[in-house]
């Protein structure tokens, strides 16, 4: 089997028999590879924390004929300050999942790889408010996978907005004649602060939060339409949209 | 792929923890080939133990009764709770003898990537217990990874306004083990819980 190096980000890590993982990682040079880290659940594994979620790697592994295998590890950047807060590892953890749904093993994706590092050193370092981070990230990751949505000119005819109706499947905000029946209302503050996001650099979007109910009609239109064009439910949405959590506030 | 029966078997067993479509294959083929009262035997035992097992009232820990051997035990500072994630931990963490106090079981971890949030789990449970028996420290025994951490913090903020001492359980470098070995987390992790000689 031969041997490569990679350096990646750990986008997740299952259980796999009595002690080992299968680590799921996006690489800068070979997309995205499964691999088995052997023994690693175990107090006193070579692993230790260095195949957590989240973790900028540098990998030693074999490729095999289905699963690779790790057979070492190095850490670039923890990420640590991610990892201390709920908030935050719930907007990573979006972050984590929408670019497992759109990468492909084996398949070089060096921009992905790059927006996701941004994304994660955006988060780590702490903005006010991480879910608009994490959303500003899924509009890019839309944008790079294909799936641009259109948030100012109309998604069918292209005639300048601001436009009242927004339909996933048309692509975005669109004008009452190219309408479709399943379009919804919705309002310009809404479109207005998706629209921010999308331009918005990850450092800069978690410095603004808009008014609640903004928030809301901007989240349902942004997962519903990243859920539509990624064909999977995304179900890191479900906590994200609590946030900022009242509970948990200070 | 195989047809009818065995393949409904491997792929019951492929749905366990831990359990891949080889081993679902290895083990289904295994059964079959194994003597019929063996196979009834395991069928039975597994009907069983689903049947028979209760969880307990108040920690919902598995139980034989309606409160476990714990919290029966007056011996036990009720004053003192445990949590962590699942039975087996509670099993893990009991066998060190250290916990003169009780537990509490979660049914798992907060992990947005499977869809568990906290309303998934006895959060509520442990605040309305905190809140009901004058307890004094919460020990935060959740695994010490992305989702036991997130878990824990996530608790630890539910409690801290209840006024009851909160306490996780520490990370670190692993008895046994060579500190050139450690990675820069665990280390990192190990100096920041140091204490006092
Ligand atoms: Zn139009
Ligand atoms: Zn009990």
């Amino acid at each position: 089997m031969p041997l490569y190096k990679e350096q990646g980000l750990v986008l997740r890590s299952v259980k796999l028999g009595e002690a080992d993982k299968i680590v799921t990682i996006l690489t800068q040079g070979s997309g995205k590879v499964r691999a088995v880290a052997k023994g690693i659940r175990k107090t006193h594994s070579k692993f230790g924390a260095r195949l957590e979620p989240f973790t900028h790697v540098t990998l030693l592994m074999y490729r095999g004929r289905n699963l690779d295998i790790v057979t070492q590890a190095e850490i670039i950047t923890p990420f640590q300050r991610l990892r201390a807060s709920f908030d935050l590892i719930t907007a990573g953890e979006t972050m984590l999942e929408a670019v497992d749904k759109v990468a492909e093993e084996h398949e070089r994706n060096v921009r992905l790889f790059m927006l996701l590092l941004a994304g994660l050193r955006g988060l780590d370092a702490g903005p006010v408010d991480a879910a608009a981070v994490a959303e500003s990230f899924v509009l890019k990751l839309l944008s790079l996978s294909g799936f641009h949505p259109s948030l100012a000119g109309c998604a069918g005819c292209g005639a300048p907005g601001p436009h009242q109706w927004f339909a996933a499947g048309q692509g975005g905000v669109v004008c009452p004649d190219c309408a479709e029946s399943d379009a919804g209302r919705v309002s310009a503050p809404a479109v207005a602060w998706l629209d921010a996001l999308q331009h918005m650099d990850l450092a800069g979007a978690g410095d603004m939060t808009p008014a609640r109910e903004v928030r809301r009609e901007a989240r349902a239109m942004l997962y519903g339409f990243a859920e539509y064009h990624l064909d999977r439910r995304m179900r890191s949405f479900a906590l994200l949209a609590r946030q900022p959590d009242p509970v948990l506030a200070p | 792929m195989f047809e009818g029966p065995i393949q409904d078997l491997i792929d019951e067993l492929s749905r366990l923890p831990g359990i891949g479509p080889k081993s679902a294959q290895r083990l289904a083929f295994y059964m079959v080939k194994a003597p019929a009262q063996d196979a009834r035997r395991l069928a039975e035992a597994i009907v069983a133990a689903k049947e028979g097992v209760r969880f307990c009232r108040d920690c919902f820990s598995v139980s034989e009764g309606e409160l476990c051997r714990i919290c029966r035990d007056p011996g036990r500072d009720p004053e003192v709770i445990c949590v962590v994630e699942e039975s087996k931990d509670q099993a893990a963490v009991e066998k060190a003898g250290v916990i003169k106090g009780r537990y509490h079981v979660l049914g798992g971890a907060i992990s947005p990537l499977e869809g568990i949030g906290p309303d998934d789990l006895r959060v509520q449970e442990l605040l309305d217990r905190v809140g009901r028996n004058g307890v004094r420290e919460v020990i935060l025994a959740t695994n010490p990874n992305l989702e036991g951490n997130a878990t824990a913090m996530y608790v630890a903020a539910l409690l801290k306004p209840l006024g009851v001492r909160v306490t996780r359980l520490a990370s670190g470098l692993p008895v046994g083990g060579d500190l050139e070995y450690a990675d820069e987390v665990t280390l990192g992790q190990a100096l920041e819980g140091r204490r006092e000689m």
